[in-house]
């Protein structure tokens, strides 16, 4: 009557020896491999505060011209610097954003990413974003700053020119994500294909878009090397972004990294803390904006 | 509202063609635009081709094969560029060596090992990694991790001296602006990207193989050799390439930290140059063959970057089809 099953003996334990130790160490590794990343990020977050906060103030901000690099770093602030940054990425955003985001409807609700056109247009978007800024700088001077002169204008041009091709791939990622019934739907309504990408898709997906270009507008405002040959520095205030030279908070630090005077090197380090704050302000915001808004995401 | 007005009762008779011409001017004219818009991306891409070898042309004419020489003095009208190809090339793989093992390292954590609450985090400070821009990283580069890393070269330098190999990879001349200084910062640079890359492959790993994996008995680490590792590896190759093409090309960083020498040289802890940085450092004050010549090293660094980018794109898209198919 009671019939015993006889368990079959499995050690469902970890193995011993040496395979269970290899399993080990190689975890071991991989958090290792987590902790180097974070020393050198910590490393220059904590010292761009402690030399960057004592130089910061409101004046210090809005105030200029930007004194001479033998200046002591209480005298004057880089006012302009911070004009220029604004009203640089600002027009780069205008010409960018737009003109990415019509790219990228082309890209998803015309071709589909498939075609002859379609995929190389695709194609060309990704390879483009791999092209260094230092080149898109030279592209401007050679097409813009030769014939009109250097203005903030041809830094945004620059910056339009790079902001492009990550515009067009964060929002093509997102218009993919809309499901089909939204469109058909509306396509139902007798709208035409207009109508249905402006009224139903983007507003859809608009929570990804904004977020896409944040990251952009924060790629572009930390980038230097496309404004050397653009827009120069200088030390006053312009706020004409279409004529004369202009300045911006990453020119600002690079020329105060190369100074040995330490008033230079101070107002380096306070340029850099208000570039990083700006930067990071941008991506908390379009993180934001991503958990808020995104909809069609399945995690 | 009109639009709706229009396709009354009267068009549902019509055929699907006489759907199609009664395509209002709007409608038309938003198709045309996103294509141009689609189309500016190739129209930049020869437009910056076209231009800059314009520009250029002055170099590669009265140099011919004498650009690919080492010789650069502006002042004696010698412009070649072969120490700053040179210096691209070594302070790149100094970047991808370092970058890569720890790259996918934390993929394979982010992936395999922390559960997804845990991985969020993770990520956002990879994330804030890619944030800091690259004039910062100089700054900081130059003014306080090159004179502290001097410290350690110059042990590791005596150390080493007079040993055949190492002694010339690592002896003196030192200096805390140097190769191996720029190919660090460059590694900390790529490694947001390659770890993201990696990622997204990683994650496309079919559940099924890994938990055939372990049904086997295998650790984690055997199920990452057995099954993670052939099924990423084509895109963990595309990424590591991308990471190549990043550091290649990033300037300002390495502007700041490269040591501004138009050397070939073994030695990694002395000073040296490489393409971006020159064009940096040197395009203020040049003028005639001179910024041609700037110019022209820019052309070849964006053929290098391009063809970078295509093969690692190809290899991307050829592993991500796959990885769809299976």
């Amino acid at each position: 009557m009671a019939v015993v099953t006889e368990q079959p003996n499995i050690d469902l334990r970890e193995p011993k020896g040496w395979r269970r130790n290899l399993n080990r160490i190689m975890t071991w590794l991989m958090v290792l491999s987590f902790i180097l990343v974070i020393i050198p990020l910590v490393f220059v977050l904590v010292t761009v505060v402690i030399k960057g906060a004592p130089v910061i103030s409101w004046t210090w901000l809005t105030t200029g011209p930007i004194p001479p690099n033998v200046a002591p770093a209480d005298v004057g602030g880089i006012g302009p610097a911070v004009l220029g940054t604004i009203l640089i990425t600002f027009w780069a955003t205008l010409m960018a954003v737009p003109l990415g985001i019509l790219g990228a409807i082309y890209l998803n609700e015309y071709s589909g990413g498939r075609g002859l056109l379609g995929g190389l247009i695709s194609f060309f978007s990704d390879v483009m974003t791999g092209v260094p800024s230092i080149v898109m700088g030279l592209f401007i001077f050679s097409i813009w700053v030769l014939h009109f002169g250097f203005s903030g204008f041809a830094g945004s041009l620059a910056l339009g020119c790079l902001m492009l091709p990550i515009v067009i791939r964060s929002t093509y990622e997102m218009l993919r994500l809309v499901p089909n019934s939204l469109r058909e739907g509306s396509y139902a309504l007798g709208a035409t294909k207009a109508r249905v990408t402006v009224t139903v898709v983007l507003p859809a997906a608009l929570g990804g878009i904004v977020s896409g270009a944040l990251l952009a507008i924060a790629r572009a405002a930390g980038e230097t090397a496309p404004l050397l040959f653009t827009i120069l520095v200088v030390t006053t205030a312009n706020p004409n972004v279409f004529s004369g030279p202009n300045t911006s908070l990453p020119s600002q630090i690079f020329t105060n990294a190369s100074s040995a005077f330490t008033g230079a090197q101070a107002r380096g380090w306070g340029a850099a803390l208000t570039l990083i704050v700006i930067c990071f302000v941008l991506m908390i915001a379009a993180r934001i904006v991503t958990a808020r808004f995104t909809r069609f995401q399945q995690h | 509202m009109s639009t709706v007005t229009e396709a009354g009762p009267a068009d549902v008779a019509g055929s699907a063609r006489a759907l199609s011409e009664r395509r209002p001017l709007g409608d038309r004219t938003f198709q045309i635009l996103a294509l141009a818009s689609g189309l500016l991306v190739l129209v930049i891409l020869v437009l910056i081709a076209f231009s800059t070898t314009q520009q250029a042309s002055s170099w590669f004419t009265s140099q011919g094969w004498k650009i690919f020489t080492y010789n650069w003095n502006p002042t004696a009208g010698d412009y070649g560029a072969l120490a700053f190809i040179y210096g691209t090339a070594v302070t790149g793989i100094i970047a991808i060596v370092m970058s890569v093992p720890v790259s996918i390292g934390i993929a394979l954590l982010l992936t395999e090992v922390v559960p997804y609450r845990a991985a969020r985090p993770i990520v956002y400070v990879i994330d804030l990694l890619a944030v800091v821009p690259s004039v910062v990283w100089g700054l900081w580069g130059i003014l306080i991790f090159a004179p502290w890393l001097n410290h350690i070269y110059a042990d590791i330098g005596s150390a080493v001296k007079g040993i055949p190999v190492l002694g010339n990879l690592f002896g003196p001349p030192t200096s805390g602006a140097s190769f191996f200084t720029c190919g660090v910062i460059l590694a900390f640079m790529i490694t947001p990207i390659v770890t993201s890359l990696s990622r997204e492959v990683m994650a496309t790993v079919p559940a099924i193989d890994k938990e055939g994996a372990y049904a086997l008995g295998a650790t984690r680490w055997e199920m990452i050799r057995g099954a993670v590792w052939p099924h990423s590896q084509g895109g963990v190759v595309g990424a590591v390439l991308l990471g190549l093409g990043r550091a290649m090309g990033e300037t300002i960083a390495a502007a700041l930290v490269i040591g501004s020498s138009a050397v070939i040289t073994s030695h990694l802890f002395a000073p040296g140059y490489n393409m971006p940085a020159v064009i940096a450092n040197q395009f203020g004050e040049a003028s005639g063959v001179f910024r041609a010549a700037l110019i022209g090293i820019g052309v070849l660094l964006f053929a290098i970057t391009i063809i970078i980018n295509v093969i690692a794109h190809t290899i991307v898209e050829r592993s991500a089809r796959r990885a769809r198919g299976a």
